[in-house]
């Protein structure tokens, strides 16, 4: 502070001080402590609010156990309340949507970071990046046409013959999690590169000499190098995708039903934003929870994420 | 168990430069064998090409007679020490010296009992456990020779490894590996940029500049008889005179210079070449009187105290400097600054060089 002071004059510091303030109280703490205090308040009619009815409970919360659907599970049937399944789905088409991001980041990071010449990689960079020039909105709906029944990916494998008939790929989860690994694969793209950057090429070379197979040395040099690199870019990935709101609306099929549309619907369609505040917040926490329980199943410390 | 190198013509290209010019050299299988030459002469592109990670542009590379061509660094029988030790941070040492087990499949308690044995030979027993960044600079440096010695190579290859220690550690390294290397006799190839440390450890030293290898020879001849002037003024001190050679009689050679007329061997191969004359400081003797030839009188400017010797300087009339070392045994007068003397030489102990061998 007194840094700033000394070098901007109290005006521009305290006008800068002022902005930020406005910023983390009013856009930020005071929306979310509203939203937290409302819900565990019953959605009533304006003029009972304040009323005797109007007391604290966690029955908002509660309300994801309503409404059971059966469900069958190689045979088995059981029965599960539909907002406990559409969250464990959430959860579950996230995790998938992270692992894929993995797959396809860390070769293209290792790739980047390590074989490719220094004078070829910014023109690399500008072709990562170029999609990012476009917004998300008109990303997921290139992907809706792309993947249209009668779409230009049907068109293709027709012509090249790799298809008889075309094929439905709007279906259950299918193009939501296209979507989603398309709009967030940089995500994890660039910590991994970042951390594999910072690897001394003697190490690999060193694995090499010592005779290690190719694959050896990612899973005992890169891998554990990138583990910081890796984790952030994973929690990054899998909280983007749980808390998408567009990519599922756009891209999700008549079986798809993602946890945030579930939220959506109690905001906008029920207009219970008490019910819609427990729900958002029940995702937040309960994503959190699932975060540190990975963090800890890998041994990752929240000191190497914040590097 | 040693293999022996042979490198046959060996020629590497980057772009259109060439780093390592026509290099043949046949080490022996259980030699210490050092490449001795300044930054960017290309001896590390040698090593590199021995283990592996440069493919040589011509020429033919052999480990124990066999021909290296299209191996990979993981499929020879060389490790490479590298000149920042490149120990793995996240590994114990353990893990570290019996990585090149881990990918051959050894089992975990045959590993760890080969590391205790490699720690006792490297002189760090017990410290397996512990984790790179709790070592000291030598103790990382017998971790690297331990990880190296654990695959057992027919050839070592040791890029620099000693250049990040201090002086004392260095030297005592020095005679570590020396040790080292005649207790397990292994074949070993030693990248260096310090001549003291090439001569005070190798059997024979190649001697590099430009990419080409100037002279191989054990170290006392490489010092003694160098071949060229490169050789000569990087192995060690030289007073330098330019000027003309006559033909030689019984190898000695009549040179005229700006600052007199002397005498040196010149070796038939360098006949009717451009030579300079090179005398060793110690070889320079500063006497009263003038010598019955090589003589040049001089008026001394420096004298400075090095411990073992002191270096006096002096400037001839001609204007020339001339450098001349004097043991400090008490058999020989120091002399004062200012002082009128005459610095000769023993025609036998000068030589007429020819410059570098380079590429036109």
């Amino acid at each position: 502070m007194q840094d700033l002071l000394r070098r901007y004059g109290p005006g521009l510091t305290g006008l800068i001080s002022l902005l930020v303030a406005f910023w983390l109280v009013m856009l930020v703490i005071v929306p979310n402590i509203t939203l937290f205090e409302q819900s565990f308040r019953p959605y009533l009619p304006v003029t009972e609010v304040g009323g005797p009815r109007d007391i604290y409970s966690f029955n908002n919360y509660l309300k994801v156990f309503d409404g059971d659907v059966t469900k069958t599970f190689f045979g088995h049937e059981y029965r599960i309340p539909v907002h406990v399944l559409t969250f464990s789905l959430t959860i579950w088409y996230s995790i998938l949507v992270t692992i894929t991001c993995f797959a396809i980041a860390y070769p293209l990071a290792f790739y980047l970071a390590k074989v490719v010449s220094p004078k070829s990689l910014p023109t690399l960079f500008l072709l990562l990046f170029v999609p990012l020039w476009v917004s998300e909105v008109l990303r997921a709906f290139a992907w809706w046409i792309i993947l249209a029944l009668k779409g230009p990916l049907n068109a293709l494998l027709l012509f090249i013959g790799a298809i008889d008939k075309p094929v439905r790929w709007i279906v259950d989860y299918d193009a939501v999690m296209v979507g989603l690994v398309y709009t967030y694969v940089l995500f994890m793209l660039f910590p991994i590169y970042n951390a594999i950057s910072s690897l001394d090429t003697n190490q690999i070379e060193a694995a090499d000499d010592l005779g290690a197979p190719w694959w050896k040395i990612h899973l005992r040099i890169v891998m554990p190098h990138a583990k910081p690199g890796i984790a952030s870019g994973s929690v990054m990935v899998f909280m983007l995708s749980a808390g998408s709101l567009l990519v599922p609306s756009i891209l999700g099929s008549t079986t798809s039903q993602w946890f945030t549309q579930t939220i959506d619907q109690w905001f906008k369609d029920a207009l219970d934003w008490n019910t819609a505040s427990a729900y958002a917040f029940l995702l937040l926490i309960l994503c959190t929870v699932f975060v540190s329980f990975a963090m800890w199943v890998f041994k990752v410390k929240l000191s190497d994420i914040a590097k | 168990m040693s293999a022996g190198i042979d490198l046959e013509n060996v020629c590497c290209d980057f772009g259109s430069f060439r780093a390592v010019d026509t290099a043949n050299v046949s080490i022996q299988p259980g030699e210490f064998f050092s490449f001795l030459g300044p930054s960017g002469c290309g001896k590390t592109t040698i090593l590199r090409m021995i283990s592996g990670f440069i493919d040589p542009t011509e020429g033919q590379i052999r480990i124990g007679g066999k021909d290296m061509k299209g191996q990979r660094p993981n499929q020879r029988p060389t490790a490479l020490i590298f000149q920042n030790l490149a120990l793995f941070p996240l590994m114990p040492i353990w893990e570290n010296i019996t990585f090149g087990l881990e990918v051959r499949g050894v089992d975990k308690v045959t590993r760890r009992a080969k590391a205790e044995e490699l720690l006792r030979l490297v002189d760090l027993p017990g410290a397996g456990d512990k984790m790179v960044s709790q070592l000291s600079g030598g103790q990382k440096q017998r971790v690297a020779i331990a990880r190296a010695l654990a695959v057992e190579p027919a050839v070592m290859l040791l890029d620099e490894p000693l250049s990040a220690l201090d002086l004392k550690l260095r030297q005592h390294m020095r005679a570590e590996l020396r040790a080292i290397q005649k207790r397990t006799g292994v074949t070993f190839i030693y990248i260096t940029h310090d001549q003291g440390e090439a001569l005070a450890m190798s059997d024979r030293v190649g001697v590099m500049s430009q990419g080409r290898i100037q002279q191989i020879a054990d170290p006392r001849d490489i010092y003694n008889n160098p071949v060229n002037g490169f050789v000569a003024s990087f192995v060690g001190e030289n007073n330098i005179f330019e000027g003309k050679a006559a033909a030689p009689s019984e190898g000695l050679a009549g040179f005229e210079t700006a600052h007199g007329t002397f005498r040196a061997r010149l070796a038939p191969d360098a006949v009717g070449k451009a030579v300079k004359l090179y005398v060793r400081p110690e070889h320079t003797v500063l006497t009263a009187k003038a010598g019955k030839e090589n003589s040049v009188p001089v008026t001394i400017t420096e004298v400075s105290f090095e411990g073992a010797f002191i270096t006096v300087h002096g400037i001839g009339d001609s204007g020339k400097t001339i450098t001349a070392e004097i043991r400090n045994d008490g058999s020989a007068t120091v002399p004062d600054v200012g002082a009128k003397l005459h610095a000769s030489f023993d025609a036998a102990r000068a030589s007429l060089l020819p410059d570098a061998n380079v590429r036109a």
